[in-house]
């Protein structure tokens, strides 16, 4: 709540405030340097605020035991390049204060799951940028988590690391756990979350489900043939953007088309096309930059 | 409040690096050599010499052995104060500067853990080589001259003495300053620490308080030096001291001799220093940014 951050004369984050429900992936986007890692380490307790309270599954964030059920791949992800990736998961095991019996079967089905099973062995200064970056993700998977914090997870990962970052992501939403996902690449975050937050310039800009914020779906139609007021009169249907050519109605279901193009032709318009859309993420972020500016 | 478990996981991991980073096996390496070098040296000294085609008499090897010990002894201290400057420097700033310490510090760990368990870990590292190959070059040089230093405990503790005072010192800077700033600064304060005691000794010898002062600061600030005076002592057989005690203050002048074992009070001042770097260590770390 109010969580605010400064550095010096620079405001890094102003009075943040929302909230992650467990069980769902939470997108937190922005543009680069809008507060978004610094809204991370704030949770994480790796910085302090400057104002405000925090609180991660029930704990205050200045509480060392609220990280206890938490898992977290940073940004600028490195790992001890002199240990192997089986031995720096275990130290992870050791560190979170997992159960030492259940230590080999965390770390086994943690490399399954992150497809890293054959590089276990080889020391971490051996290991790719994209397979370092999978063994952030491991090490974040480990012990079950209530809460996994992924700070821009695909940064250094190819399109197959990308579908098996978002496949890892569905999975725990399956588990229930919550999931909380940094990110600037929109199209990402639109296929995996359920809830997203825009921050810019250390504020959130907008924040819901991905269907309140992108309005729901929407259609364009090209018609003829009908006066202004006719025009006006389909809001019935949904918010009505009518720049003349194309008539935007947002917010219709697309079970309700056929019945609007009905509607059209009984008032006599003629329906040259009919495109039912979702606004992009990108479009809606834009849109929210934009208005900011 | 604090984990001694989590505490023991980082003294671990601390060690695990040197040994893996192969800093182990090359110190041993080294350290082996320059044994066996000082080993033949002195079992030259001990045979017949050149110009009078007879050994020395055994006053003059001991003499000469003691003296000698002395200068290898200095030198062991400052490789010591090298290592542990070179060794604590990258551990705590390195991590930091490398995002090493974020997925570490993300655990349910607390950052006095940390920094304590590097400490320890590389601490009991400094300790058990300056023990063992201490205790081997003592062994050495007692079976090539059969000379062996009157305290030879308090030897080796003080010279760990001066390694750990470093050690502890490069670790407060390291978290805050960049590895190689924070390697450099603790060898200039001991190298400079030396100096003071030189000048504090000066002054004594030339009864100049304010020289004399110098010292007493310098000493205050960085005790290394009052602690390698008693590692001079502690190798100083006794007719040396006694001369020394009779040449009164102007014995003080030579860094290499020492009249008087260090006073207790210097001792209870340096387990204060030790303590209050630790504690200045912990803050630093708990209140930096990562």
């Amino acid at each position: 709540m109010e969580l605010t951050k400064r550095y010096g004369a620079t405001l890094a984050l102003a009075g943040l405030t929302m909230t992650v429900p467990r069980g769902q992936v939470f997108g937190f986007l922005g543009p680069n340097g809008a507060g978004k890692t610094t809204a991370v380490k704030l949770l994480l307790g790796l910085l302090p605020p400057t104002a405000g309270e925090g609180w991660v599954l029930g704990r205050s964030i200045r509480d060392v035991e609220a990280r206890r059920r938490v898992g977290y791949l940073p940004e600028h992800f490195r790992y001890q390049p002199w240990l192997s990736g089986r031995e720096v998961l275990g130290l992870h095991c050791r560190l979170a204060g997992l159960a030492r019996a259940t230590w080999p079967e965390e770390v086994d089905r943690a490399l399954r799951l992150v497809g890293l099973q054959e590089w276990a062995d080889r020391r971490v200064h051996a290991y790719s940028k994209g397979m370092q970056q999978r063994l952030g993700l491991a090490v974040a998977l480990l012990g079950s988590p209530e809460l996994v914090i992924l700070d821009e997870p695909t940064s250094a990962l190819d399109p197959v690391g990308r579908y098996q970052v978002r496949q890892v992501i569905h999975h725990l939403r399956e588990r229930g756990t919550a999931v909380f996902l940094n990110s600037h690449l929109l199209t990402e975050v639109e296929m995996v979350c359920d809830r997203v937050a825009m921050v810019d310039r250390g504020r959130v800009i907008a924040t819901g489900t991905l269907d309140e914020l992108l309005g729901g779906h929407a259609v364009r139609l090209r018609v003829g043939g009908l006066d202004l007021r006719q025009r006006a009169s389909l809001d019935r249907f949904g918010r009505v953007d009518d720049d003349g050519e194309w008539i935007t109605l947002r917010g219709l279901a697309p079970d309700r088309v056929p019945e609007l193009v009905t509607e059209v032709v009984a008032m006599g318009g003629r329906v040259y096309a009919v495109e039912p859309r979702q606004q992009s993420l990108e479009d809606r972020f834009l849109q929210l930059l934009g208005g900011e500016g | 409040m604090l984990s001694a478990r989590i505490v023991l996981i980082f003294a671990r991991l601390a060690v695990w690096e040197a040994s893996r980073r192969r800093l182990l096996l090359a110190v041993a390496v080294l350290t082996l050599i320059v044994i066996a070098a000082t080993a033949w040296g002195f079992s030259k000294l001990a045979g017949p010499t050149l110009d009078r085609g007879q050994p020395l008499s055994e006053t003059e090897l001991r003499l000469i052995t003691s003296q000698l010990l002395i200068v290898i002894a200095f030198l062991f201290a400052a490789v010591l104060a090298l290592m542990a400057a070179v060794v604590g420097a990258p551990s705590i700033s390195g991590e930091l500067e490398s995002g090493l310490a974020l997925a570490l510090l993300a655990r349910p760990v607390r950052r006095a853990e940390m920094v304590l368990g590097k400490w320890l870990g590389l601490g009991a590292l400094l300790v058990v080589y300056a023990v063992l190959s201490g205790a081997l070059e003592l062994i050495v040089v007692d079976l090539t001259t059969s000379y062996l230093p009157p305290h030879p405990v308090q030897l080796i503790a003080y010279v760990t003495g001066v390694g750990l005072i470093l050690l502890t010192l490069t670790l407060f800077l390291s978290t805050r300053l960049a590895g190689m700033t924070a390697g450099i600064v603790p060898l200039i304060c001991y190298f400079m620490a030396w100096i003071g005691g030189i000048v504090g000794g000066a002054g004594q010898a030339l009864a100049n308080d304010t020289l004399t002062a110098i010292g007493t600061a310098t000493n205050l600030l960085l005790p290394t030096d009052g602690l390698w005076r008693g590692a001079v002592y502690a190798m100083e057989p006794a007719a040396v001291v006694a001369g020394l005690q009779q040449a009164g203050p102007a014995a003080a002048a030579s860094p290499f001799s020492a009249a008087h074992p260090p006073a207790p009070a210097f001792l209870v001042w340096t387990a204060v220093w030790f303590l209050a770097m630790l504690a200045l260590t912990l803050w630093s770390m708990h209140t930096r940014e990562v």
